[in-house]
């Protein structure tokens, strides 16, 4: 195989052509990710009169509190439940689409939740299911269930990842229709030939071929879970009761920006990118390659 | 919404800044970022035109900011940026937080001594202003909006119930029977509700109660209070609500305000409603189709020295250091016109936040305000029912914000029935001291 090498002539232009990426990187991530850094080994007053650095301290003090590993062990569950509910949802409607219902009327439907801003999904929803005003808790109370996600944990905890997982319907399905239909229909044809099945067929043809797509999405949805999801879960629940919808992120916020106590809030926010750089390395070397493009 | 909202102002103000350079002799501008939405947000405003229009050296600029948590934030990061505005309205629990920024804020008693303000620290209420003051009784802040828990009651619900419309409950014992009578007859689903659990049931209850919050005055005098929340007393009262929520006598509104306690009380849901007296204008207004008693809070009858007195909620301005000289001046000129007893009594009637000054008081007496407004002085009468005590005076911790967060879990905790009132109250305590000692340790 060949490869074409290009060699520039002129030293300082390639470096010229870079520099508005390389700005814009160093304005929007290097430089407040530095800042983040340097704040997460200092104690401050919120109005930054005092001052002292402790190394370690908030890092130590996070791996003590009760809360912040409560916090992960909320983030865990919260985004593999999304990333899965989201993923299985918009295949089987994508899936549906491609074979049963081929109207762009109904494909059409199903994107708008994707234009609706999160809070503003998050608002719709926090009306749905409210305890004392919503049609959710009563119609569940209809069949003998008591929904109150004000106070139970489990029930929140569904609520939360029912309406962020809502909005990525949507932009999933659209993904895996695309996917589907850039499959060639001779593929699947010669495959009924030989006498598969169409469950058959789904796993050994569409499954293997919609790889590149689903692991795409994969990569996506795992950040939308992590990040996005704030604007739902603070119209929603605010990361109660007793915490039990409290994400990583949702804490950042609220040490940081409600509580004011920045260390903390910086530290957390390192521990959140290093987590971020980790699962993206994973997916990169170990998941990617079972990926067929 | 709300951004959009800041952006449209802050779009405004940009004009209007541009336009008074354009004049040779521009006023003062005094900036002032407040929380207050709504009609409270529409009277404000309507306050600030009618001091701009008495005089011609300064020009105050009010600012909503959004909620309380984010009014508060948003002043301490443009003080960090050095954009910080002259005045910021703070709710009662940043308090703490404002007073050990001893470089950021202008203590209100020094600013009027400079300006040489005609102001009178002795005429307010010193339930009032026991919150607000230092340990030498200096006035740090000027209060503002304050408030305190009442009873509402549902007179139409009480009738059908066969109970006296005009005799709220006075105990809890009564707010039980109460509530089983009401509940027996049909007259209501539910006997009652509550919003903030934490000032409400717990830090007001215990006030009202002469029990002590915290050690060192509530934390009045001094960083290296704690608190004691989980006495007898208070474990007995969650005891209660959890019991009073099995059997349906009760119903949670939700944590911090308790956002579902005013639709079950609008709604005829709940009978007995506890909530701000600051909530007067929007029960007025949404109790369209029963009438509506006022009562102090219940309290127990068995415990020695209740009712004692209740304490405040709400707001209070901070001024903020690192402005023009001109700017302080102008401050303490306003603060002046905002405390005088007609603007008070005006604010105070409008919006159902007590009168901060006795003058208030007694000009709303004098104009026979409270005959014509049965339940108005209901607030005033409570926090000024006895001298206040060490354990009544108010409350003040470091981290407060976030250890009203601990009662609230604590609380769900406690109805969902994973902990006991105890074991809730004791998860308070030691949580909450967490969280203190370190802004002990932040601030020392």
């Amino acid at each position: 195989m060949q490869t074409k090498r290009t060699v520039f002539g002129n030293c300082v232009l390639p470096y010229l052509l870079l520099l508005p990426q390389l700005a814009v990187t160093m304005v929007f991530f290097i430089w407040p990710a530095g800042q983040a850094v340097w704040q997460s080994f200092l104690q401050q007053d919120p109005f930054g009169l005092r001052t002292s650095f402790v190394w370690f301290r908030n890092y130590e003090r996070l791996f003590h509190d009760p809360n912040y590993l409560n916090a992960l062990g909320v983030t865990v569950v919260f985004s593999i439940s999304v990333a899965v509910l989201s993923l299985g949802l918009g295949l089987i409607l994508a899936v549906a689409v491609d074979r049963l219902v081929k109207t762009r009327l109904y494909s059409a439907l199903i994107v708008w939740p994707y234009a609706v801003a999160p809070a503003v999904g998050g608002v719709l929803w926090w009306f749905m299911a409210n305890p004392t005003i919503g049609v959710v808790p009563y119609l569940l109370r209809l069949v003998g269930y008591d929904w109150n996600h004000a106070l139970s944990p489990t029930d929140a905890m569904i609520f939360v990842v029912v309406a962020s997982s809502w909005k990525q319907i949507s932009y999933n399905f659209l993904f895996f229709v695309a996917g589907l239909q850039a499959i060639p229909g001779s593929l699947r044809e010669a495959a009924a030939i030989d006498g598969a099945g169409p469950v058959k067929r789904f796993f050994t043809i569409t499954v293997p071929l919609l790889s590149p797509t689903s692991f795409f999405l994969l990569v996506v949805n795992t950040v939308y879970a992590l990040f996005d999801t704030f604007p739902v879960i603070d119209a929603t629940t605010k990361g109660n009761p007793q915490q039990s919808t409290t994400t990583l992120v949702y804490k950042v916020y609220q040490d940081g920006f409600i509580a004011l106590d920045l260390g903390s809030s910086a530290a957390q926010s390192v521990i959140l990118m290093l987590i971020v750089v980790l699962l993206t390395v994973v997916q990169f070397r170990w998941v990617e390659r079972r990926v067929q493009y | 919404m709300t951004h959009l909202n800041t952006w449209l102002r802050a779009a405004a103000m940009t004009g209007a800044l541009a336009a008074s350079v354009g004049v040779a002799e521009a006023k003062t501008q005094i900036t002032w970022w407040h929380a207050m939405e709504g009609e409270l947000g529409g009277k404000l405003e309507e306050i600030v035109k009618k001091y701009n229009a008495s005089q011609d050296q300064y020009e105050v600029v009010p600012t909503y900011k959004g909620t309380y948590p984010e009014t508060m934030t948003a002043a301490i990061a443009a003080f960090r940026a050095g954009q910080q505005p002259d005045i910021v309205q703070v709710f009662e629990v940043g308090t703490g937080t404002m007073m050990a920024a001893k470089g950021a804020i202008y203590p209100v008693y020094q600013l009027m001594q400079d300006a040489g303000a005609n102001f009178d620290p002795k005429g307010f209420l010193s339930a009032v202003v026991g919150y607000y003051t230092d340990a030498d009784g200096n006035m740090l802040s000027m209060p503002f909006n304050s408030s305190t828990p009442i009873l509402y009651y549902n007179k139409d619900v009480f009738k059908k119930a066969g109970l006296d419309p005009e005799q709220p409950p006075k105990t809890w014992g009564d707010v039980e029977a109460f509530s089983k009578t009401i509940m027996d007859s049909g007259a209501a689903k539910c006997g009652f509700t509550t919003g903030w659990i934490s000032w409400v049931q717990l830090e007001n209850f215990s006030a009202w109660h002469n029990q002590p919050i915290g050690t060192e005055q509530n934390g009045i005098g001094g960083m290296d209070a704690r608190l004691t929340v989980n006495g007898p007393v208070q474990v007995k009262h969650w005891e209660n609500l959890k019991k009073w929520q099995e059997s349906g006598l009760f119903q949670y509104g939700g944590p911090v305000g308790g956002p579902d306690a005013p639709p079950k009380f609008y709604s005829q849901t709940c009978a007995m409603y506890m909530n701000s007296s600051a909530s007067r204008a929007s029960v007025m207004n949404n109790a369209k189709d029963f009438k509506v008693g006022f009562g102090m809070l219940p309290y127990y009858d068995d415990v020695e020295g209740a009712p004692q007195n209740s304490i405040i909620g709400g707001a209070t301005l901070w001024v903020l250091q690192g402005k023009p000289k001109d700017d302080y001046k102008g401050v303490a000129d306003f603060f002046a016109f905002l405390s005088s007893p007609e603007i008070q009594a005006e604010w105070h009637q409008f919006s159902g936040y007590l009168p901060i000054t006795r003058a208030a008081y007694e000009l709303g007496q004098t104009q026979g305000y409270y005959e014509k407004n049965p339940g108005s002085d209901v607030g005033i009468k409570q926090i000024t029912l006895h001298e206040p005590t060490e354990n009544s005076k108010g409350l003040r911790f470091g981290n407060y914000v976030q250890v009203r967060d601990v009662i609230d879990q604590e609380f769900q905790a406690l109805l969902s029935g994973q902990k006991t009132a105890q074991q809730a109250l004791d998860s308070v305590v030691s949580r909450g001291n967490a969280l203190i000692e370190q802004f002990q340790q932040a601030n020392e």
